[in-house]
């Protein structure tokens, strides 16, 4: 029998880039809240540049229970679903504290997908098997929250769009914002500006990327240190605004939030009337219950719906709020696959600096050219940074060495000249929903607990396929341009595997047929349950999630603290 | 006998005494007071140990671009990888070490370590596509021996991160340091000499 606990207001499940930012909206407006993480809390010692330890060693330290229950994942259902490696973490701060801060926010066209697709070139360009519907809200509605969390987390940048004024030094391609970044972008490098220039002599419109990256003094943390190891690393001194540095600890000075560490929960438990009454987690080997009066569910997109689909009851004999089928539908990840890699005939110096520290070019991202004698709808964005690790500046040029050996005097030769002359760009591809791609849970695998994984059914469809081969065309253009010797173009590429840019699942709108929560994040059949993080998203625009994620978070709290009595009582 | 800094010395020492904290009280006294010896290892027999040592020696060699993965210590790296993080992988090595003497003895009738460079060189051509598993196993290590943070044991006198460019482990990096008009001067240093992080296991 559970240990029973206290009554609480709400409690948050997961103390991530979502569950993180929650906390604060309701603490601030006096709703005792209490979050839940799986992992342990981090700090600065935690955080050593080495390469052995981040990339090849246990990191991050503490209880892991990501490490038991990966996602199996196939291309469709005649496939085998094999179990894999997954970077989602646990820990208070969650995937915030090692994700590369790229944040972005969306464009007004990712919110308006389908209507504008059938608006510009007609409803045949709809792709064939997709699910894709409008956001319930706009752009313009998101705004605000996208400004709350830029300004309280810390988000560095160039605007490019300041209420329609258009500003080269930025990302012109950007969604009008009301305000400048808090804090300038990141600096460039020798590397970055080369590729900006490059850029220009193609016409394009290069711009810095914004970070959760602070680059001056904010609220008490230190700007950027660029010394490297940020990508899948803490930082050394609290520049990477996580949750775990930033609204977490404001929510905790409120006196209305705290954090339970290291507790794993197993379910969200209901009434008769289904409604939520609370959570039972496992904490050092001894099982609580948590009862409150509202639940956030916010774990990353594969246990999200993974959670869901364990609490079953009699109310939801499903899992809980699937009762119409639709919590794992409408899954899709960022088309992030079928990089570009370029080889210069001189060093790059990228050893040190940071993902975030990139140069973007959005001129064939979204709807922002013409798709009228176009086979496909969408785009990609192209991106180049810095950030070079020893090991694997070495282990990089596996693909590169045409014939040389593998190893001795040769290979060393190779290494020599060749470490620091390899560059792979990042391409954030628009991905749709379909029909027959979902989650649901693995009929074989379970996790230590015996509780059945994630089930990824997924695969790229010709849409996605077409924008792939066309960005990748884009993109050694660019590199071409900037002197690149040598190009490497990766297969597109069928099944979508697991990723850390994984959307849908929980998907928000206003038709509960067709989607888990309402346009305010809470669940269309559980009236008390809210569930936040790219779960809800149902399209991936071209761009990271986190930002988005962390705005409609913003948003759904602040919903849910206005709306108080009707939700919770 | 080399020349070793104090730097180094202090490192082997410490070395020394992780490897001794970290071994079971079960083992055989003999094992203990073999660990106790500065020099001696950890993990590897004498006769594993100069198989390993000529195997890294050819991977990556001594040659005209500098020292390679023996004198950056890469065989102690491993050695002292396999009595901890790398545990899973001793039994491999075990079996792998004793497939390539049984290769340099069938077709050059010496022990691996006995034979000429450019022998050693036709017996690991011949061990990359008849032991791929072991081969790639101890390539993967030696090039982590090689350009690893010194911390572990291996890039000693930071001979991998030299050879490729790599300006080494900072805390803060300035401006000019990423520019590619000039080469950013090495730090010579540790992540771990910067007294800021916790250690996790050797």
């Amino acid at each position: 029998m559970a240990t029973m606990l206290k009554k609480t207001n709400v409690v948050i499940v997961g103390l991530g880039a979502a569950g993180g930012v929650a906390c604060l909206p309701l603490a601030l407006a006096g709703i005792d809240v209490i979050g839940l993480d799986a992992g342990p809390r981090l700090n600065t010692r935690d955080m050593a540049p080495d390469e052995l330890r981040l990339n090849r060693r246990v990191w991050p330290p503490g209880p892991q229970k990501t490490q038991g229950e990966a996602p199996t994942s196939r291309a469709n259902a005649e496939g085998n679903a094999i179990q894999g490696g997954h970077p989602m973490m646990n820990a208070v701060g969650g995937t915030s504290i090692h994700y590369w801060g790229q944040s972005w926010r969306l464009n007004p066209w990712d919110f308006k997908v389908r209507s504008e697709t059938i608006r510009r070139y007609g409803a045949s360009r709809i792709p064939k098997g997709s699910t894709i519907e409008d956001w319930p809200f706009s752009y313009d509605d998101l705004e605000p929250f996208y400004d709350k969390v830029e300004y309280t987390v810390g988000i560095s940048g160039k605007a490019g769009n300041i209420n329609g004024k258009l500003d080269e030094r930025g990302n012109i391609f950007e969604a009008p914002r009301k305000r400048e970044f808090p804090m300038p972008a990141l600096r460039t490098t020798g590397f970055t500006e080369k590729m900006a220039a490059a850029a220009k002599t193609l016409g394009w419109h290069p711009a810095p990327g914004p970070a959760a990256v602070a680059t001056k003094s904010y609220e008490g943390r230190p700007g950027c240190a660029y010394h490297g190891y940020c990508s899948g690393a803490g930082c050394h001194i609290n520049a990477k605004s996580s949750t775990a540095v930033t609204t977490i600890p404001l929510a905790e000075k409120t006196g209305h939030f705290s954090v339970v560490s290291e507790a794993r929960v197993t379910a969200v438990e209901v009434d008769n009337n289904g409604r939520v009454t609370g959570v039972t987690y496992v904490k050092g080997g001894t099982e609580y219950f948590q009862p409150a009066d509202v639940v956030l569910v916010a774990g990353y997109v594969y246990e999200n719906s993974r959670l869901l689909l364990l609490s079953k009851s009699k109310p939801y004999p499903k899992g809980l709020s699937n009762n119409h089928g639709q919590v794992g539908r409408h899954y899709f990840s960022h088309n992030q696959g079928s990089p570009v890699a370029a080889m210069f005939p001189f060093n790059l110096n990228n050893w040190y600096g940071l993902p975030a520290q990139g140069i973007a070019v959005d001129n064939w991202a979204d709807d922002n050219f013409d798709h009228s004698g176009l086979d496909f709808i969408g785009g990609g964005g192209m991106y180049v940074y810095t950030e070079r690790r020893p090991i694997a500046s070495v282990n990089g040029l596996a693909g590169w060495l045409n014939g040389t050996p593998t190893w001795g005097s040769a290979w060393k030769a190779f290494v020599k000249t060749n470490a620091d002359r390899i560059n792979s760009a990042y391409l954030q591809k628009t991905t749709l929903p379909y029909e027959d791609n979902y989650l649901d849970l693995d009929p074989n695998v379970k996790d230590p607990f015996g509780l059945p994984v994630t089930r990824i059914t997924a695969e790229f469809k010709d849409n996605e396929k077409k924008i792939a081969a066309f960005m990748q065309d884009k993109m050694e253009q660019w590199y071409r341009a900037a002197g690149a010797t040598a190009i490497q173009r990766s297969p597109i590429g069928n099944a979508m595997g697991t990723t850390t840019h994984a959307y849908g699942g929980t998907r928000m709108g206003t038709n509960p047929e067709t989607n888990v929560v309402n346009g305010w994040g809470f669940s269309h059949e559980a009236p008390n349950l809210g569930i936040l993080g790219a779960s809800v998203m149902g399209t991936s625009g071209s761009r990271n999630p986190t930002l988005t994620l962390q705005a409609i978070a913003w948003r759904t709290a602040d919903y849910l603290a206005k709306n108080w009595k009707s939700i919770a009582m | 006998m080399l020349r070793i800094s104090r730097r180094e010395m202090l490192q082997r020492l410490g070395a020394t005494l992780t490897a001794v904290t970290v071994l079971p009280l079960a083992l055989p006294v003999r094992a203990r007071a073999q660990a106790a010896v500065a020099e001696s290892f950890i993990s590897f027999t004498a006769e594993e140990a100069q198989t390993v040592k000529a195997i890294v020696a050819r991977i990556i060699p001594s040659d005209e671009n500098g020292p390679g993965a023996l004198e950056a210590r890469a065989d102690r790296f491993i050695d002292r990888a396999l009595a901890g993080a790398l545990k899973a992988s001793r039994p491999a090595y075990s079996t792998g070490l004793m497939a390539v003497n049984a290769a340099a003895r069938s077709s050059r009738g010496k022990d691996f370590s006995q034979l000429s460079a450019a022998d050693q060189d036709a017996v690991l051509t011949s061990v990359q596509q008849t032991s791929a598993q072991f081969f790639n196993l101890i390539r993967a290590h030696t090039i982590q021996g090689t350009f690893s943070d010194p911390f572990y044991g291996g890039n000693a006198n930071f001979i991998g991160w030299d050879l490729i460019g790599y300006p080494g482990a900072r805390t803060s990096v300035s401006a000019d340091l990423q520019r590619m008009d000039k080469k950013p001067e090495p730090s010579r240093k540790s992540a771990y000499d910067y007294g800021m992080f916790s250690k996790g296991e050797a």
